[in-house]
């Protein structure tokens, strides 16, 4: 099962949905000959989408909108503030290629601070499914909560043998894969294959890591973050993102209303743009490969 | 054609309506200049082409009125009150924190369809509700106002490629044409015209007509075809100010805060009798 599959499913269930796209088509290719009327497409027109999708709404429609990540949430960003953000739609907003997947594409395409832009709107969801699975397991409570709502869509599989997501998905919880003594491993998104690589190379260096995936950043599942910070020494948040206004910050927050301070090392691109080249190259070029993780991870907890 | 006391009645409608946009210029003031300029629409709009009326605003196959210009809602408020939807009293308490009855529409206000105030936005909320009604073979129609200034913004003519890509021939766009944004006149910045072949050529069946006759108005929306796979477009020629010839087509009177006397005297004014003097400050805010 993929997005694509479950989507056709869901739209077939319910005909409030209705597919949208900015000519955007390779993850809803089989949609059009589906959906009919309720796929429409504006052509490279993003302010005008989102506008359309908040009409659509008003009348009683669930839209699933498609674009690439910056496209989606840069160009229209003040229609889906105020359109979508303030009236409170449940628009669904699709964000392709975002963090490390746009690749070689460049700084143009790269969505490295979405997730601060969204969570920044007032009763915005924010969704960042680990895997393509991961995904699979939230769309269905996505689409059908009464909230607008961005997915940091994630195409990719897990590639660990044996690896099987926590079947439950509730919005505002995140999956904790493993629990631990030493090192607390907080991560979103396309970075879940990496860090898993190197919960592994650190487990194999005698540390005990508690790993979560958190799944959805907004609602935050503070409880998650407070209890991997109670029972560990360190704390890591790993994103494919800007440092400021993820998850980092995210917990600093979370801290700060709980009164809480921790030992914490975050592994984000800070405030650079990544090296464009394939996947697997940007990961090694940024120092965001599970061994370089692990590696970095390792530096600091020598200087506990 | 317009029946001579519906006519009567319009004009008496639309002198109202002017009466509450000059009595919201005080105590905080409002944009009372395009307020002025599409009140005869706004009002020829509700009582003549709108399904649409109090006791039936919920209903899904009422008519929609957009208003893209938020700035110029005190037309609105003021039709509202005349129509009954709001009562007469609430207009009191514009700008007051126990009301949401501010610069811009928003809907706390029984009657408005949706918030707006940043320009360039309703066609496209517009587009989504036209096509709506389309897939579900609605027969309503959605009524955008946009401002000639506002058609600076590029999302305007997006949403008109869009509106004829996707034959909304149940969408109907009129620009309050005023010749005014908010300091400059448009043709002295950026020139719209020639505006009618923009939107031929962007799709829509245009329609140009003088905005303050009721019955060039009528001659145009009674006549109107909703099955023709176009949008349309109303080019509405109106004065900045209108009914008011101290402000009408001044461009440092788009936003007015009047004083209480002064108020009084431009009622006079409103009602034909002796030009007000002015001597509040001119105020040019955006």
């Amino acid at each position: 099962m993929n997005y694509e599959t479950l989507l056709k499913t869901l739209v077939q269930k319910d005909d409030r949905l209705v597919v949208m796209t900015a000519e955007n088509r390779a993850v809803i290719r089989s949609l059009p000959s589906l959906m009919g009327d309720r796929f429409i497409d504006t052509g490279i027109t993003e302010q005008t989408m989102i506008g359309a999708a908040a009409g659509l709404a008003l009348r009683g429609r669930i839209p699933v909108v498609h674009a690439l990540a910056t496209f989606l949430t840069l160009r229209p960003f003040e229609f889906i503030r105020t359109d979508v953000g303030i009236p409170g739609l449940p628009v669904k907003l699709v964000a392709a290629v975002p963090g490390f997947y746009s690749e070689a594409n460049g700084p143009t395409h790269q969505a490295i601070e979405d997730v601060s832009l969204m969570r920044g709107i007032p009763g915005m969801q924010v969704f960042c499914p680990g895997s393509q699975e991961d995904l699979v397991l939230g769309l269905e409570a996505i689409l059908m909560s009464p909230h607008p709502s961005y997915i940091r869509f994630n195409p990719r599989s897990i590639q660990q043998e044996g690896f099987q997501h926590q079947k439950e998905f509730k919005i505002g919880k995140a999956e904790v894969i493993s629990r631990g003594k030493d090192v607390a491993l907080l991560t979103y998104g396309a970075l879940l294959n990496e860090a898993l690589d190197a919960r592994r190379l650190l487990e194999a260096q005698g540390l005990s890591v508690h790993l979560v995936n958190m799944r959805t950043l907004k609602p935050i599942d503070e409880e998650a973050v407070l209890e991997a910070t109670r029972s560990t020494k360190l704390v890591v948040t790993l994103e494919d993102h800007f440092q400021t206004g993820g998850l980092y910050s995210i917990v600093a927050e979370l801290y700060l209303k709980n009164r809480v301070t921790a030992d914490v090392l975050s592994l984000s691109l800070g405030e650079r743009w990544f090296k464009p080249a394939l996947l697997k190259d940007v990961l090694d070029f940024e120092g965001f490969s599970g061994p370089q993780i692990a590696e970095k991870i390792m530096a600091r907890v020598r200087e506990l | 054609m317009l029946q001579p006391e519906a006519l009567k009645k319009l004009q008496g409608r639309a002198l109202k309506v002017r009466e509450h946009i000059l009595r919201m210029s005080t105590d905080g003031g409002c944009f009372i200049g395009a307020s002025l300029s599409c009140a005869d629409l706004v009002v020829y709009l509700y009582e003549k082409f709108l399904q649409v009326s109090p006791d039936r605003f919920q209903d899904p196959q009422r008519d929609y009125f957009l208003l893209s210009k938020g700035h110029d809602v005190p037309a609105l408020y003021g039709t509202f009150v005349e129509m009954g939807y709001l009562p007469k009293e609430r207009l009191k308490n514009h700008l007051k924190t126990n009301d949401s009855i501010y610069w811009h529409p928003n809907r706390a206000i029984p009657g408005v369809e949706f918030h707006s105030g940043s320009l360039g936005h309703l066609l496209s909320v517009g587009i989504g509700i036209a096509m709506d009604c389309k897939m579900r073979g609605q027969k309503n129609r959605v009524v955008v106002l946009v401002g000639d200034g506002e058609l600076n913004e590029g999302s305007c003519w997006e949403a008109l490629l869009v509106a004829s890509a996707y034959r909304l021939d149940n969408l109907v766009v009129i620009c309050d044409r005023n010749q005014f944004q908010a300091n400059v006149r448009t043709e002295e910045l950026i020139p719209l015209e020639p505006l009618a072949q923009k939107l031929e050529a962007f799709g829509c069946v245009t329609r140009q007509v003088n905005g303050h006759s009721f019955e060039a108005m009528d001659s145009v929306f009674s006549e109107m075809k909703f099955d023709n796979g176009k949008p349309k477009a109303v080019i509405a020629d109106t004065l900045r100010g209108k009914g008011l010839p101290s402000i009408q087509e001044r461009a440092d009177r788009w936003f007015c805060n009047f004083t209480a006397e002064e108020i009084q005297s431009l009622m006079k004014e409103l009602h034909g009798e002796s030009l007000a003097t002015i001597q509040s400050e001119a105020l040019i805010v955006r």
